[in-house]
């Protein structure tokens, strides 16, 4: 067995990366509850692609066949209902857990030098994931599926000059059709996935390069030699990292964090469950009940609102009276987002050293965020949209304070050593 | 974090433009797991209801199956003749001719109860009134200006509305209020059943599942509390 290791070793290093990445990966000792979301999101990114496989197995995608399949596998295929209800609940579980992550981010500042890249490439996978969203939410083809796509679809025909014909070569036809279907499912099953999964490798090894932050935003590696013996961390990690850095307050990801990750997997196992099993519709917010009509181009629903999760993105496209500029707002506000390393320009990363007014700062932002979210949900009205409106301005107004006072802004000292 | 959650509590107040002018609806209060339940409101649906609304995506053996009736029995009793068990339950009335008839061909009712709510199917049959305005020489409560008659009328008898708008008795029909509100709860049970053929199923599995994940928590919070011993 071990001459086969050491052959295989030889000529693919298996085991040295399993080091490098998981063994002897330093991950600081500090690690709260606001870390497990990216394990969470692993986790349902492979349930939705197992799921994925096995509901594509008996999808059919067209305008004729989609709707009757769907209800095909919710009555025929023996679980068919389960691996639907598994599909549909971890999409609006990812966005819960994408959300909860990035807001970790932002709160201890993990997008500040020298994480920028690893920032951008996961706001690459969060777009790539709405966009993945949008195009299964139509694969169902119910009237929600239908009506919520055509208006997204038309925002694009607010770009002057090739607005309409743009959206006729999103479509593949005059209206939303079978050709939309079929390019959607293309789009939903193979490309964007594929992209997900790449995006979500490079993520990794991003993070790997520069290490994890914490909640703290203290590091954990220090100059090569700065440390007395007795202060360094007692465990072995690989030497891509102590060759370079002496490493204190770690401890290796497996098996420390992996034990740790996986209390945290259960516990969202369970509320993942209680959800499936006994609220799979999610009080009409993850499955919608005109969904449960076929796609009809006639008939529109009562009241179109797209999913929740696109929610405060939604609402600051429809709080902007002007079509064309509330579509830039709309696209603006997730650009903002990529640009954030950019807008902080202080050097003190965790929210627990920074001034008050960053607290401020921040506690607004989350504030006027799930506001639009659930604005986003709601039917328009004189008062929504001018909640709406200010919180349109506080998520904007996060970014343009934060590029405002982050520079000479008082901070208290950052502990040389992680607490906790 | 608790000043977090003490401003995410401010949003509360939000929540409150959220309730619109909705209908009020009657709970129905009908009992999945009650098979003679449903088993009437099968029979009820396949003479009042059938001959215009379809169940395209329910199959008859199915449903003999789920409902507790021998499959034989079924075939005979329950079904027309020349169809197969595994047959969806369909009628033959052309959607053209329906659409001519009706204003508009008569919806598929499969997935009825989770496109509304048993609540609503339950008020639905039990809120239609005397209009001669309308082609029927009835309109409906909850869903004005509706363009089916009112099929179960010999069963209700006509129910009038007062000056306010408020329904009166219904008079002129073979059951009393009692039994035909239990009638329309039968009903009403059986397209709950027909939306989501696996609701009790399901429901049961999800025990049995987070059962599991709480047993194999308590192992998993032990392992890593025994692997964290060398951290602390």
């Amino acid at each position: 067995m071990n001459s086969f290791m050491a052959w295989i070793e030889k000529r693919l290093p298996f085991m040295d990366a399993m080091n490098k990445h998981a063994i002897q990966y330093p991950a600081p000792k500090n690690f709260n509850f606001w870390y497990v979301f990216g394990i969470l999101a692993t986790v349902v990114l492979v349930n939705q692609i197992l799921t994925g496989v096995w509901l594509t197995m008996n999808y059919e995608p067209s305008g004729d066949g989609a709707f009757a399949s769907v209800e095909y596998i919710m009555r025929d295929v023996d679980y068919g209902w389960l691996l639907r209800y598994m599909h549909s609940t971890g999409a609006s579980a990812f966005f819960i857990v994408i959300y909860l992550h990035m807001f970790r981010g932002v709160m201890y500042g993990s997008y500040q030098k020298p994480r920028e890249l690893l920032w951008i490439f996961g706001m690459l996978i969060y777009l790539v994931l709405m966009a993945e969203a949008f195009m299964g939410y139509l694969l169902p083809w119910g009237n929600m599926s239908y009506w919520g796509a055509q208006v997204i679809i038309s925002l694009f025909g607010a770009i002057p000059g090739i607005g309409e014909d743009l959206t006729i070569w999103i479509k593949g036809d005059y209206v939303i059709s079978g050709a939309t279907l079929n390019r959607f499912f293309a789009l939903h099953v193979i490309a964007l996935p594929l992209v997900l999964v790449i995006l979500v490798f490079l993520h990794i090894l991003a993070l790997h390069e520069v290490g994890s932050n914490n909640p703290d935003g203290s590091d954990i590696k220090k100059p090569k030699g700065s440390m007395k013996p007795e202060e360094l961390s007692k465990f072995t990690f690989h030497e891509q990292y102590t060759k370079k850095y002496d490493i204190v307050d770690a401890i290796p990801f497996h098996p420390y964090y992996t034990v740790k990750d996986l209390v945290a997997v259960v516990i969202f196992l369970i509320l993942f469950s209680w959800v499936m099993f006994f609220f799979p519709e999610g009080g009409g917010y993850f499955l919608e009940p005109p969904n449960f009509t076929p796609a009809n181009g006639l008939k529109t629903p009562e009241h179109i609102a797209p999913v929740w999760y696109f929610g405060p993105f939604y609402t600051v496209l429809r709080v902007i009276p002007d079509k064309l500029l509330g579509m830039i707002a709309m696209f603006a506000a997730i650009g903002m987002l990529f640009a954030l390393p950019w807008f902080d320009r202080g050097v003190v990363r965790s929210f627990r050293y920074r001034s008050k007014l960053h607290l401020l700062n921040l506690t607004q932002f989350a504030i006027c965020f799930v506001a639009l979210g659930v604005l986003g949900t709601m039917p328009a009205s004189d008062l929504a949209n001018l909640i709406g409106r200010l919180a349109t301005l506080g998520y904007f107004g996060f970014f343009v304070f934060l590029w405002f006072y982050s520079k000479g802004e008082k901070t208290k000292p950052v502990p040389e050593r992680v607490t906790g | 974090m608790k000043k977090l959650i003490l401003a995410l509590l401010a949003l509360a107040p939000m929540l409150a433009i959220a309730a619109g002018s909705s209908l009020h609806l009657d709970k129905a209060e009908n009992d999945l797991s009650d098979k003679e339940s449903l088993k009437r409101g099968f029979e009820s649906y396949l003479n009042y209801c059938l001959g215009c609304h379809q169940l395209q995506y329910q199959r008859y053996n199915r449903t003999f199956k789920d409902l507790g009736i021998e499959e034989a029995e079924g075939v005979k009793n329950w079904m027309p003749t020349g169809e197969k068990s595994g047959d969806h339950i369909l009628n033959t009335m052309p959607a053209k001719d329906a659409a001519a008839w009706f204003g508009s061909t008569p919806p598929d009712l499969t997935l009825e109860a989770r496109f509304r709510s048993p609540d609503y199917i339950y008020t639905y049959l039990r809120s239609f009134y005397a209009d001669e305005n309308r082609p029927f020489g009835v309109n409906n409560k909850v869903f004005p200006d509706v363009g089916m008659p009112h099929v179960l009328q010999g069963l209700q008898g006509v129910r009038t509305v007062n000056e306010h708008g408020e329904l009166g008795e219904a008079k002129g029909g073979s059951m009393t209020e009692e039994e035909y509100d239990a009638f329309v709860r039968d009903l009403t049970n059986f397209l709950e059943y027909t939306a989501e053929p696996n609701k009790l199923e399901r429901k049961s599995l999800g025990y049995w599942v987070i059962g599991f994940l709480f047993i194999f928590l308590i192992f998993a919070y032990l392992l890593k509390k025994e692997y964290w011993r060398d951290v602390h």
